[in-house]
Parts: structure tokens; C-alpha cells; sequence
């Protein structure tokens, strides 16, 4: 097994500097929430993955265009045809709650709002 | 072993078509071969048999009433567990969807059921697609039939186990970045991801939309041939499916077989060997060139500078569509809700939910994506990213101009032991340094066995154009009629 730094691709030392603070911000944002001993373990991986990834920047792409699809296409339509939906009752079926054929939710106001 | 589960696919519907066995027959024949070995293989998260002897059922009632039978009729099939099917639980690998029963067929599924193919369960995963060992499966990691101390790499690591353990002839493989071909090398078998939009990925639970492609895992070339064209096709629930007919690859495949490849000019591409790969790999990988030389290949050196950055855009624009894909895990309308207790807001609940719900490499992901997307880091980053896959899809066409395929080792290592590598990201993400080119590119490639490396299985990945899919089959078709196929020794699932 060939050790990780034989690698060419993997850079040895990384440029970025992930901090618990940013994994907090960065698990905040993703809605995740993350313990105190993950905030230690994603805070030192992440900053060897975006130390690795920052690599693109080496790259001079200035003048290049940005590819968002492999096989490109614009306006792909279809025809505007009435077609049946899933039945409501199969689909609440799987939902976590439910009230009054609608999915019910936790709050989204606080009550002295 | 029943003799049956021995037949390749197109073996056994021509058997079933002739009336020499049933449908049924071959159904039952691959449960009890699941029911002996797939304890210690674990390739499958659950086992539709009776959905399995229905599906059977009906093939020979077709049969016996004279009804025409398609090119698979009758043939089993596992199905990756990232595939929606109706009535039938689909996980993604992932605690999130635990006991999800999606009301709907995925495109794949419906056409899948509609040829008469028989499906037999579905196979355990990486989370979400998300890795490339299948250990980051909640259910548990599934064993290489090699050796059960292995992984079958990944994430489609069920789908290759199952096939490779004669659990079934055929798989539904998904291929973001390597998901198919990956698991296809290290396991010895035939893994094909299609050309991007080439397959529908309606129903297919989205890992990053701009890549995922879902496609055939099978022991022979011909048999990957006919699933393909069994799934292939446009479909306008997809708005990125392509609207031209599926590639010949089934008849590229028979001519392939006749081992003839003079006129083919076969592109050795420089970037992807050397250091940083097993030198049993290498060697295995040279010996499948000279093969394709001794067919009357053409072989030349092609350069493609910008796949040595294809690792680092790959792990940007995957986080950064999957940190948006994933949004749609909100617990509100399928899946786990968690800290529902009338005190917590919505917000809570998404965030205590998502946190019981996704495994370590998803939650690292999405966070990475959030990060590339966040402004201020979007130009450096994601669009940085998009602009070096422009660039590999550019020396992509430069190669094409120089040969008809191109040709790599499928991944720089053998199938390593389960737990070697699972605390370290970026020694996992090195499994899939040879097939990202042609995932950002959205150009077809196949898997092919070529070969042991210390007695484990080493993949020939071949290369075509976007399109042009038939061109990997015939030349795998003609690489396998000319190479001895290796089985995974039968003492370890005795």
C-alpha cells in the first residue's frame, strides 16, 4: 500500500486553516447540528481537504469558460400536458407528521411573536 | 452453487426463451445462493423474494401464452439502493430514509420492470453515494468476495459484490465519480457508466445532479450491453436525459467479441499511471496494452495535463451540489424528524434531525459545499472548479483527435482492508483519482477485468467520447474474449 504522500495529487502540507469556530458557522449554515468532539475532528479534516482542492487555483483559467453541464442545453421543454400527480394519501403516507391531510411542522414563530 | 447462478445474463434468457428452465426456477435458483453467502457478503440491505418469484412468475406466464419476451426477460437483477422503487424501502445507504417507502418507480425501475427483468432486492451503499469503499453505509460495510476482509470499493459496492458473489448476473450501479467502475475493478467485474444524460435520473436520489449517471454492473461485456440498452434512452421526466437514441453498444459488444481491433487507435493516457499506484496494478495494466496491441489496436501515447487537477475540482463541485441536493432532508415531508417536542423550532429540528440522520463523510461534505458556495469563496472555489472541468473536457477532444479510446488502470490499487482508510478523507479519495476525468468530462467509460494483482482483481478502464458508448464495448469486448476470466476463489464463500 502506497503511503499517502507518494501520492502526487495529495499535497503534503495544507494552506488552509479551518478553525472549530468555522466548522461551527459552516455546520450552522448546513443545519447540522454538531457536537463538541466533531467540531475537533471535521475542524482538522476540512482543512486538509480545502488545503488539497485549493489546488484548482494553480490552474491560469482566467479566459476560460465555466463548464456547469458536461452535455450542454438550454431550454429543454416538454409539453405542457395535464398530468396525474401522486396520490396525496401515498404521499402524506410517508411524511414524519401529519395533520389535517397537510404536513404538519414544528413552529416557526416563537409564541411571543 | 446451482448451475444456474454460473450463466451470465444473456445465457439465461436465452434459456428461459427456449423453455430449457423458468423464470421461477432461475428467481429461486439466485434467492438460495443470496440466502447462502450474502451473511458473510452482506451485498444486499434487503431481499424482495417474493416480489422477486411475482415478477418471475409473470415472465413465464408471458411465455406461456405466446407473448413476445424482451432480451432480459426472466433475468435477475439487484438494484442499488440509491434507485427509488415503488412500495419497496429505498435507504441511499442512509439512517435519514430508514423505512422509506417511495410512492413512485424511478425511470430506471419502470423500464427495468417493464423488460421483464426480475428484481431481487437492493444493494448496500456508500451513504448517499458518498465514498468509495462502502463503508460509510449505516447499515454496515459489504464484503469483497475476494477476500471478506476487503472492501468492494465504492459507493456501489453492493451492486459489484453481488454480481461477483453470483448473487445475481446483473446490477444498477450509479456512477458519480466513479461509483460504478471503482466497485467493477476491485471486485472483477464489468462496471460501465454511461455517457452523461444517456440514462434517466428520474428517481435517482441526487448526490450532484451535474455528474450522476446511472448504469450497468454485470460479469461479461455483453451482458453490461443489453442492461444498458434496457435503461438507456430519453426521457423528459429528466430535463438532462438526451434526446437521441441509446449508443449500439449490443452490437458492439458481438463485434467485439470476434477479438478484432485492427483500425482502432487506442490512446495510453500519460497523466494516469506512474507514481502513486500499486506497481502490481501497473504491471496488470501493461500486460491488458500489449493485449489490445496483439488484437491489431494502434496504441499511442496521449497527454492530458489537466487530469492531474481533476481530484481537487471533483471534491468542489461534488460538495457543492450535494450540500444543495441534501437540503431537501429537512424532516418535513419523508425520512427522520428528531427533536419534535413542541419546544424546538423548525430549525432545530432540521438540525437535530440532519445530525442523527447523516453519517460523518455526508455531514464533511456538506460542509465543504457550504463552504465553496459561501460568497467570498464561490470565484476561488466552485468557480474555479467549473473552469478546470472545462479544461479537462478540452484535453479530453485533444486526446480524441490522437485515438478512438482512451485507456487507464481503473483505479491506482487493489481493493485494501475494510477499516484501512476510513479515518482518513483524502486516502479515500485518491480510490477515485482514474475515473473522475470522465465523470467532469460526462464521456462514457467502462470497467473490464484485466487480470490479479497478489490475487486481487485489477479493472482496464476504457474511454470513449460523449455519444459514442458502443466504442468501450467493442474494445472490453474484444479485451475479454482475449483474456482469461479469473473467479474470486471458491473457498471463500464455500
Amino acid at each position: 500500500m502506497p503511503r499517502l504522500v507518494d501520492c502526487p495529487i495529495v499535497p503534503e502540507e495544507s494552506t488552509s486553516n479551518i478553525s472549530r469556530a468555522d466548522v461551527a458557522h459552516l455546520a450552522r449554515l448546513a443545519r447540522l447540528a454538531v457536537t463538541d468532539e466533531e467540531l475537533d475532528v471535521f475542524a482538522g479534516q476540512l482543512d486538509v481537504i480545502l488545503g488539497a482542492v485549493a489546488r484548482v487555483g494553480e490552474v491560469a483559467a482566467a479566459d476560460i469558460p465555466p463548464t456547469s453541464h458536461a452535455v450542454p442545453m438550454t431550454n429543454v421543454l416538454r409539453p405542457d400536458e395535464l398530468r396525474p400527480c401522486l396520490p396525496r394519501d401515498a404521499v402524506l403516507a410517508e411524511a414524519p407528521a401529519v395533520e389535517d391531510d397537510k404536513f404538519r411542522v414544528p413552529r416557526i414563530l416563537s409564541e411571543e411573536a | 452453487m446451482s448451475e444456474l447462478t454460473r450463466r451470465t445474463a444473456a445465457e439465461i434468457a436465452a434459456a428461459i426463451a427456449e423453455g430449457e428452465t423458468s423464470a421461477v426456477e432461475v428467481a429461486q435458483a439466485h434467492l438460495d445462493r443470496i440466502a447462502a453467502v450474502d451473511e458473510r457478503v452482506r451485498a444486499f440491505l434487503q431481499i424482495d423474494a417474493d416480489g422477486a418469484l411475482a415478477a418471475a412468475k409473470a415472465v413465464d406466464a408471458r411465455r406461456a401464452a405466446g407473448e413476445p419476451l424482451g432480451p432480459l426477460a426472466g433475468v435477475p437483477l439487484a438494484m442499488k439502493d440509491v434507485v427509488v422503487t415503488e412500495g419497496l424501502t429505498t435507504t441511499a445507504g442512509s439512517k435519514i430514509l430508514e423505512g422509506w417507502v417511495p410512492p413512485y418507480d424511478a425511470t430506471v425501475s419502470r423500464r427495468i420492470k417493464d423488460a421483464g427483468l426480475v428484481m431481487l432486492g437492493k444493494t448496500n451503499m456508500d451513504e448517499f453515494a458518498m465514498g468509495s469503499s462502502t463503508e460509510n453505509s449505516a447499515y454496515g460495510p459489504t464484503h469483497n468476495p475476494w477476500d471478506l476482509a476487503r472492501v468492494p470499493g465504492g459507493s456501489g459496492g453492493g451492486s459489484a459484490a453481488a454480481v461477483a458473489a453470483h448473487e445475481s448476473p446483473l446490477a444498477i450501479g450509479t456512477d458519480t465519480g466513479g461509483s460504478i467502475r471503482q466497485p467493477a475493478a476491485v471486485t472483477g467485474t464489468v462496471g460501465a457508466k454511461p455517457t452523461y444524460g444517456g440514462v434517466s435520473r428520474y428517481g435517482l436520489i441526487a448526490l450532484a445532479s451535474s455528474l450522476d449517471q446511472a448504469g450497468p454492473c454485470a460479469r461479461t461485456v455483453l451482458d453490461a450491453a443489453l442492461l444498458h440498452e434496457v435503461i438507456g434512452g430519453h426521457d423528459p421526466c429528466d430535463s438532462t436525459s438526451i434526446a437521441q437514441p441509446v449508443p449500439p453498444v449490443v452490437a458492439a459488444a458481438r463485434a467485439g467479441a470476434t477479438g478484432d481491433l485492427r483500425g482502432v487507435r487506442v490512446g495510453v493516457v500519460k497523466e494516469l499511471g506512474g507514481e502513486g499506484y500499486q506497481a502490481g496494478v501497473l504491471a496488470a495494466f501493461q500486460t491488458a496494452v500489449e493485449t489490445l496491441r496483439g488484437l491489431g489496436a494502434e496504441v499511442v501515447e496521449v497527454s492530458c495535463p489537466h487530469f492531474d487537477y481533476a481530484l481537487a475540482a471533483y471534491y468542489l463541485i461534488l460538495p457543492s451540489e450535494c450540500s444543495s441536493n441534501l437540503a431537501r432532508f429537512d424532516s418535513v415531508r419523508y425520512g427522520l424528524r428528531v427533536g419534535d417536542d413542541g419546544a424546538n423550532s423548525l430549525e432545530d429540528v432540521m438540525s437535530l434531525t440532519r445530525e442523527a440522520g447523516f453519517g460523518a463523510e455526508v455531514k464533511r461534505r456538506v460542509m465543504i459545499g457550504t463552504y465553496a458556495l459561501s460568497s467570498g469563496y464561490y470565484d476561488a472555489y466552485y468557480g474555479q472548479a467549473q473552469k478546470v472541468r472545462t479544461l479537462i473536457s478540452r484535453d479530453f477532444a485533444a486526446a480524441f483527435e490522437q485515438a478512438d479510446v482512451l485507456v487507464s488502470p481503473a483505479t491506482p490499487f487493489v481493493a485494501f482492508g475494510i477499516g484501512e482508510r476510513v479515518d482518513d478523507p483524502m486516502a479515500m479519495y485518491v480510490n477515485d483519482l482514474c475515473t473522475l476525468p470522465a465523470s467532469l468530462a460526462g464521456t462514457p467509460a467502462i470497467s473490464v477485468p484485466a487480470g490479479l494483482s497478489d490475487g486481487l482483481p485489477v479493472g482496464l478502464q476504457i474511454m470513449s467520447p460523449a455519444l459514442a458508448d458502443e466504442r468501450g464495448y467493442r474494445v472490453a469486448a474484444a479485451f475479454e474474449a482475449a483474456t482469461e476470466r479469473s473467479t474470486p476463489p471458491a473457498e471463500v464463500l464455500a
